[in-house]
C-alpha cells in the first residue's frame, strides 16, 4: 500500500492528537478509534492510521486486521450520500434484487462503488430492520420502504436534484 | 375530566413510513394548546398499519392508522378538539371495537408491555409503569441466589435462540470466582428478517437497564455493557438517553438505592459483522479485536470480557428480567409449553399481510400466528413456507404449519427458534434461491478461522449457483448434503455448525424444486433469471411502445399499435416491461 497524498505531520497532529488523547491509556478500543478516525476523515486513511498506531503502540497491522474484518469501515472516500440497499431477507423475497440491480445500473457503479461525480456511495447492508417495510433502502440518514425499481430511481434523482 | 393525549409511533419503522412530517404537522395545529400533551412513542408492533397516531382522552384511546399531514388534521380538528371520534382509519380501540383489536387481543405482552405505550426518553413514564420496582425489590430485599433462583424457576430461557436457561447461566456466572465481572447486552440483531430488539431498545430501553442491572446484582457484577449495532441510530440514542436518566435518578452508579450494590452501563457500538453474535466473537470485538470466535471452554462464565467472568444474554431475555421478578415466577411460567415458558416476540415479515411485532405465549401454533394474527398471505396467493431462525434456521413447509412455537417443537423440523424472525415466503418464491440467498449470506460473514465454513459454503454456494442457472447434475443433492454435514460437525462456532440449516431443511421439504431446476431446467416460482423469460401476448398488446420504452437494454421492438416483440438473448429479466404494461400483456414463463 502506497500513500497517494502526503500530509504534514503539523496537520496530522493537529486533526489527530485528540483522539489519540481520548483512547491513550485505555483498553479494549481499537474499534471505537478507528470509528473516530473515519469520523475525521470520512474513511480510514492509511496515513492516518500509521500515525495513530505509532503514538499508540498498536501495529498498523493490527489496526487494518480490525479495520477490514467489519463492515463498518471504509478505505476509500465516499459519497455525500451512502445508499445502503437492504438485502435482508424479507427485502430478498419482496425482490431487493432486483431494486440494486436497477439502482446499480442507472448510476453506473458497482456496489462499494462511488459515482464520479462524487454524489453516491453504493452499499448492500445485510438488514435494516425496517422488514415491514421491504424492500427497503437507506440514503444517508433518511430509510425508504415499500419500494419498486422505479420508485427507487425517483427518490435517488431527488436526492441529486438537491446536491 | 383527564387530560387528552396525542400519541405518535415514533420508531425507526414509525419514521420510515412517515411519521416525521405528520409529528411536525401535529405539532403546528396544536400549538396554542398546551394542555394537549404530545408523547413520542416506540413501535406498538402494528408496522404496517404505520405511521400511527393514538388519542388518549377521556379514560379512552383510539388508535388510528397510515397517518398523513392531511389525514392528521381531520384527527386534531375533528377528535381532539372537537372530541368527536372518526370512524375511518381506526386500528385499535379501548372499547374493543377497532379492526386490529381481536389481533391484539391474542398476544401477551410481557416483553413488548411498554412499546408503543411510553416515551423511551422519559423515565417518569417508565416508573409510571412500575419500572425500577423490581430492581429496588432486588437490591432491598433479595440475595443473589434468590434472585437467581427466581429467574430459573421462572422457565426463561435465552431469547437470542440457543434456549439456554437464563437462570443457570446465571447461577454459573455467580458461582465463578472474580474480582471484577461483567454482564453484557447482546443487542447486535444481525439476523436478517427480525427487529424485535431493535424496537426493544427503541420503545423501551429502561426495561433493558433494568434486566440488567438486576443480572448484575445477581452474579456480583458491578460493569455491565450494551454491544449494539451501529445500524440502529435511533436505539443508540435512546439508550444513552435512558442510561443518563437512570444515573441521575440513582438506579445506576454507585450505591444503588442505598443498597451497597454499584453497577455502571455503557454502551459498545458494532460495527458490522454478523458473526459478533456468537458470545465469544462478540467478546472479542469488546476487546477491540477481531470478532473471532474461540473454542469453549472457558465458557464466558469463567472467562469472559478481558478474561473476567461474563453473562451474555439477549435484549429480549433482560427485558423480560424485571417483570418475573415483580410479577414472580409462577405467574411467568404460566404461560408456555413444556420446557418453553413465557412469551416470544415474532418480527413477522416477507409475503403477509399484517406485517409487524407479535408477543404471544410459547406453544402458538405457528398457524395461528401466520394467519390469525399475520393476517395471512396477502393477494390471494399461496403459503409456500416460513423461514424461521434466519441464516441458521430453516424454511418450515406448508404441511408442518400446525407446529407449536416452542423451542423443541421447531427444533424438530430442522428450524430454530432463533431470535424469532419469521419471514413468510408464497408461492412466488423460489426455495432454492432463499437457500442461496443465505449461503450467499454466511459466505460473506463467515469469520474465515474454519476451513470447513469458509471453503466449504464457498463450494455450496458455487452449487446452488449452477443449479439456478439450470445447470445443475443430479448428483448435486447428494454433493450438498455431504457438504451440509461436514461443515455442521467441522466449525468451531455456531454459525458454520448451523449454516447448512437453510439447505438441509430446503432439500428435505422441497426436493422437487430442486429437480425441476436441474432436471427439466425450469423455476416453478419463475424467479431464476437464467430460467425464465419474458414474452408478450400479441393477441393483448396494444402497441402502446411502454415497454420498450421502458426496457434499459432496448430488448424490445415493434412499430406502435402494432404487438411488440422481446429478444430474449438481449434481455436482462429485469422485469421493467411487466411491471409498465398497463394491460397485462407480458407474462412470465
Amino acid at each position: 500500500m502506497s500513500s497517494t497524498t502526503t500530509a504534514s505531520s503539523n496537520e496530522l497532529s493537529q486533526r489527530l492528537d485528540p483522539i489519540v488523547q481520548r483512547y491513550q491509556g485505555k483498553k479494549g478500543i481499537t474499534i471505537p478509534l478507528l470509528a473516530d478516525i473515519q469520523k475525521e476523515y470520512g474513511y480510514v486513511a492509511e496515513e492516518a492510521v500509521t500515525y495513530v498506531s505509532k503514538k499508540m503502540d498498536i501495529s498498523a497491522s493490527e489496526m487494518f486486521g480490525v479495520a477490514t474484518f467489519y463492515a463498518m469501515f471504509r478505505l476509500q472516500p465516499e459519497g455525500k450520500y451512502v445508499i445502503r440497499i437492504c438485502r435482508g431477507t424479507a427485502c430478498h423475497v419482496q425482490g431487493s434484487a432486483s431494486v440494486a440491480e436497477e439502482v446499480a445500473r442507472h448510476l453506473g457503479i458497482e456496489e462499494g462503488e462511488t459515482t464520479e461525480d462524487g454524489i453516491f456511495t453504493l452499499q448492500h447492508v445485510a438488514c435494516l430492520g425496517c422488514c415491514s417495510l421491504a424492500p427497503v433502502m437507506m440514503v444517508g440518514d433518511n430509510v425508504h420502504g415499500l419500494l419498486t425499481p422505479p420508485k427507487s430511481i425517483e427518490i435517488l434523482e431527488d436526492y441529486r436534484k438537491k446536491g | 375530566m383527564s387530560q387528552t393525549i396525542v400519541k405518535i409511533g415514533m420508531g425507526s419503522c414509525g419514521i420510515a413510513a412517515g411519521a416525521r412530517p405528520v409529528e411536525a404537522k401535529l405539532r403546528t395545529l396544536l400549538e396554542g394548546h398546551p394542555e394537549i400533551e404530545i408523547r413520542k412513542v416506540g413501535c406498538i408492533g402494528l408496522c404496517f398499519q404505520e405511521p400511527l397516531v393514538e388519542v388518549e382522552m377521556d379514560g379512552k384511546s383510539t388508535m388510528y392508522g397510515h397517518v398523513t399531514e392531511e389525514s392528521v388534521e381531520d384527527i386534531v380538528k375533528e377528535h381532539v378538539l372537537g372530541g368527536k371520534r372518526l370512524d375511518q382509519a381506526l386500528v385499535l380501540d379501548s372499547d374493543g371495537s377497532g379492526m386490529e383489536n381481536p389481533r391484539m387481543d391474542k398476544q401477551v405482552r410481557i416483553v413488548l408491555r411498554n412499546c408503543g405505550i411510553i416515551d423511551p426518553e422519559k423515565i417518569d413514564e417508565y416508573i409510571e409503569r412500575e419500572g425500577y420496582d423490581a430492581l429496588k425489590k432486588v437490591v432491598s430485599s433479595m440475595t443473589s441466589e434468590q434472585v437467581y433462583t427466581e429467574v430459573l424457576d421462572s422457565g426463561l430461557r435465552g431469547r437470542g435462540g440457543a434456549g439456554f436457561p437464563t437462570g443457570l447461566k446465571w447461577k454459573f456466572a455467580n458461582l465463578s470466582k472474580g474480582d471484577e465481572k461483567y454482564v453484557v447486552c447482546n443487542a447486535d440483531e444481525g439476523d436478517p428478517g427480525a427487529f424485535m430488539d431493535r424496537s426493544v431498545l427503541e420503545g423501551d430501553p429502561h426495561a433493558i437497564i433494568e434486566g440488567m442491572a438486576i443480572c448484575g446484582y445477581a452474579i456480583g457484577a458491578n460493569h455491565g455493557i450494551i454491544y449494539c449495532r451501529a445500524e440502529y441510530p435511533l436505539a443508540i440514542k435512546n439508550l444513552n438517553i435512558a442510561i443518563e436518566q437512570a444515573k441521575e435518578r440513582g438506579f445506576l452508579g454507585d450505591d444503588i438505592m442505598g443498597s451497597g450494590f454499584s453497577f455502571d452501563l455503557k454502551i459498545k457500538e458494532g460495527a458490522g459483522a454478523f458473526v459478533c453474535g456468537e458470545e465469544t466473537a462478540l467478546i472479542a470485538s469488546i476487546e477491540g479485536k477481531r470478532g473471532m470466535p474461540r473454542p469453549r471452554p472457558p465458557f464466558p462464565a469463567q472467562s469472559g470480557v478481558f478474561g473476567k467472568p461474563t453473562n451474555i444474554n439477549n435484549v429480549e431475555t433482560y427485558a423480560n428480567v424485571a417483570w418475573i421478578i415483580r410479577n414472580g415466577s409462577k405467574e411467568f411460567s404460566k404461560y408456555g409449553i413444556g420446557k418453553s415458558r413465557g412469551t416470544k416476540v415474532f418480527a413477522l415479515a416477507g409475503k403477509i399481510a399484517k406485517g409487524g411485532l407479535v408477543e404471544v405465549p410459547m406453544g402458538m401454533p405457528i398457524r395461528e400466528v401466520i394467519y390469525d394474527i399475520g393476517g395471512g398471505i396477502p393477494d390471494g396467493k399461496e403459503f409456500k413456507a416460513v423461514q424461521m431462525g434466519g441464516p441458521s434456521g430453516g424454511c418450515i413447509p406448508k404441511e408442518l404449519l400446525d407446529t407449536p412455537v416452542d423451542y423443541e417443537s421447531i427444533n424438530a423440523t430442522g428450524a430454530i427458534m432463533g431470535s424469532g424472525g419469521m419471514v413468510v415466503m408464497d408461492e412466488g418464491t423460489c426455495m432454492i434461491d432463499v437457500a442461496r440467498f443465505f449461503l450467499s449470506f454466511v459466505q460473506n460473514e463467515s469469520c474465515g478461522k474454519c476451513p470447513f465454513c469458509r471453503i466449504g459454503t464457498k463450494r455450496m454456494l458455487e452449487i446452488l449457483d449452477r443449479i439456478t442457472k439450470g445447470e445443475g447434475k443430479e448428483s448435486d443433492i447428494d454433493l450438498l448434503l455431504e457438504l451440509c454435514h461436514q461443515i455442521k460437525d467441522g466449525s468451531l462456532c455456531g454459525l458454520g455448525q448451523t449454516a447448512p440449516n437453510p439447505v438441509l431443511t430446503t432439500i428435505k421439504y422441497f426436493k422437487d424444486e430442486y429437480m425441476a431446476h436441474i432436471v427439466d431446467h425450469r423455476c416453478p416460482a419463475t424467479v431464476c433469471p437464467s430460467l425464465i423469460h419474458y414474452v408478450i401476448d400479441p393477441e393483448k398488446c396494444i402497441g402502446c411502445t411502454k415497454c420498450a420504452k421502458n426496457c434499459p437494454v432496448d430488448a424490445i421492438s415493434g412499430e406502435i399499435k402494432k404487438p411488440h416483440v422481446i429478444d430474449d438473448t438481449i434481455c436482462i429479466r429485469c422485469g421493467k416491461c411487466k411491471v409498465s404494461c398497463p394491460v397485462g400483456a407480458i407474462s412470465v414463463e
